[in-house]
């Protein structure tokens, strides 16, 4: 019995000393978590998974992110990312107005389609006050005005083994040795054909800018700003993400951070 | 033998005091409240300021907090603004590290997880440890109401509310009693707790989700938006901070290995006085 005390209390001081020391240590001892392959961290990423399946189970397909009124458009909208891309194909179309711009819908589609800035102008409208969250942790609120993605993919007819939609952007967003790093995301058909998800051209009544996106730009509102691409200029319906980038389905999610982006 | 069992015990009953899911829900939060500070951290230095409102002001004011650094004659300083006061920061929030290699980060890498700047990691290893603090807290609310932990230790009775003043006058004296149960004052911390920090940094970090301010836009009208509820999701993890260290410091006044034992094992070593129970162990 005085055994067992004795060895308890050694138990107890020790989780004692392991427990302050990892504490006051600092956290240079959790770095490993930052190594994008290390088995750890695909552990704890799959948390990521079951977020993205209980948002899905709680919120309704055709549930609408808040719409704010005119009044709470405070100022203008912030750019983040890219805000003047510098592709040969994007600084010409930039320099034709955006005439020969052409939004491309291919993959898994019946029928490939493209249409013009025009066209897209002429297709129903739909304006929306909300707010864009930051993965970075601030919110900006801005009028939106754009022709719901839905109806555009019907027009292709989006064929039935298709999971998802990968979007493809003009900008650069990352100039290495090996050549300049194009913007891209992706989502799952729920939010591609959710009601707000417009193809925007207009913000806040006014031409959308180059720094916010021109000439299109992808609205998905109950998500964050990574998953907002700017520069849109392919649509591609595909049944699996990794042939693009680094297999994760967008520029940032290449770069570690999750691909639902709801949260 | 008559005069032995005359003198008063020197040491209360060992009591069972701590059942299985309270300890175990306890160092699953220990572990998880650890890795959600400072991943937490780690976000927040994204952006490193915080706002009342739907918004973050960057035509008009309505931050609170700012932490940056700036330039001076003298070079770089830190500088953390609140409520539109400014303090001189250096060393700790703005610019930290060594003199010749200043690093400009809200918090210091020494408090985040990763210790350098990666926001994707920091919300890797939020949102796990966010699920399972959750789930332990679920856990725990489903036990302690079907064992009577909650009726028993936690929700403060009428006669705890009329004990506090007697019991916060005893605590300013060191003089903790250990008895079967909570004292007022525990009781109403832990409450406190229970009822009000966890679920405040659970739903308000919820309404920094767009996916859940679509499915439950209510959360956006209590607590007056977005960005009031990042702010008060950064309130609750201070209090939280501040309830460790008291919480920690109460353990190391009252007997850390007594009480430290009571966390692991459940037994509990009472105050000389305490009336013996069926059940207990001497």
């Amino acid at each position: 019995m005085s055994r067992l005390i004795v060895n308890r209390r050694k138990f107890l001081v020790g989780s004692a000393a392991v427990g302050s020391s990892l504490a006051l240590a600092g956290c240079n001892q959790f770095d490993f978590l930052g190594q994008r392959g290390n088995p750890v961290r695909q552990a704890l990423e799959q948390a990521n998974v079951l977020t993205y399946q209980a948002q899905r189970a709680l919120i309704g397909n055709q549930v609408l992110a808040r719409e704010y009124s005119e009044s709470e458009i405070r100022q203008g909208m912030k750019p983040n990312g890219s805000t003047d891309p510098t592709t040969p194909e994007y600084m010409f179309l930039r320099m034709a107005n955006f005439e020969p711009y052409r939004l491309t819908i291919k993959g898994m589609v019946e029928r490939e389609v493209s249409f013009s800035l025009a066209e897209l102008r002429n297709m129903p409208a739909r304006t929306q006050i909300t707010r864009h969250d930051c993965v970075e942790g601030w919110s900006c609120i801005a009028k939106w005005t754009g022709t719901p993605l839905g109806p555009v993919l019907d027009q292709a007819g989006v064929k039935p083994g298709a999971r998802f939609a990968v979007y493809h952007c003009y900008d650069n967003i990352q100039r290495t040795v090996s050549g300049d790093i194009l913007y891209y995301t992706s989502s799952d058909l729920v939010d591609a054909y959710h009601p707000q998800t417009i193809l925007s051209y207009a913000l806040n009544d006014q031409v959308l800018p180059v720094s916010n996106g021109a000439p299109i730009r992808l609205r998905i509102e109950r998500a964050l700003g990574y998953k907002q691409p700017k520069y849109l200029h392919t649509i591609e319906l595909v049944d699996d993400l990794s042939p693009f980038g680094r297999g994760k389905g967008g520029y940032w999610e290449d770069n570690g951070y999750d691909w639902y982006g709801g949260i | 033998m008559t005069v032995q069992s005359s003198l008063p015990p020197v040491r209360g009953p060992l009591v069972y005091r701590q059942s299985i899911w309270t300890r175990l829900t306890h160092w699953l939060w220990a572990i998880c409240l650890f890795f959600l500070l400072l991943s937490g951290l780690q976000i927040f230095n994204a952006h490193p300021a915080l706002y009342i409102g739907q918004q973050s002001g960057f035509e008009f004011e309505n931050a609170i907090l700012e932490i940056g650094a700036f330039n001076t004659p003298d070079g770089p300083r830190g500088r953390t603004i609140i409520f539109g006061q400014q303090f001189d920061t250096t060393g700790v929030l703005g610019m930290s590290g060594s003199a010749e290699r200043p690093e400009y980060v809200g918090f210091p890498g020494a408090v985040t997880i990763p210790s350098y700047r990666d926001l994707a990691t920091g919300r890797v290893v939020h949102f796990f440890f966010a699920w399972i603090f959750v789930a332990a807290l679920f856990i725990w609310f489903l036990a302690s109401f079907i064992n009577g932990h909650l009726r028993r230790d936690i929700i403060p009775s009428g006669r705890d509310l009329a004990g506090l003043p007697r019991d916060a006058l005893e605590h300013a004296r060191f003089r903790l009693r250990h008895g079967r149960g909570y004292s007022p004052l525990q009781k109403l911390s832990y409450f406190t707790v229970f009822f009000v920090l966890f679920p405040l940094i659970i739903l308000t970090g919820l309404t920094m989700s767009p996916g859940m301010d679509a499915a439950w836009p209510w959360l956006l009208d209590i607590f007056g938006g977005r960005q009031t509820a990042r702010t008060i999701h950064f309130i609750v993890m201070v209090l939280l901070v501040l309830f460790f260290v008291v919480h920690v410091t109460m353990v190391l006044l009252a007997g850390p290995l007594n009480e430290l034992r009571s966390m692991i094992t459940g037994w509990y070593r009472t105050s000389p006085g305490t009336p013996s129970e069926q059940g207990d162990r001497p």
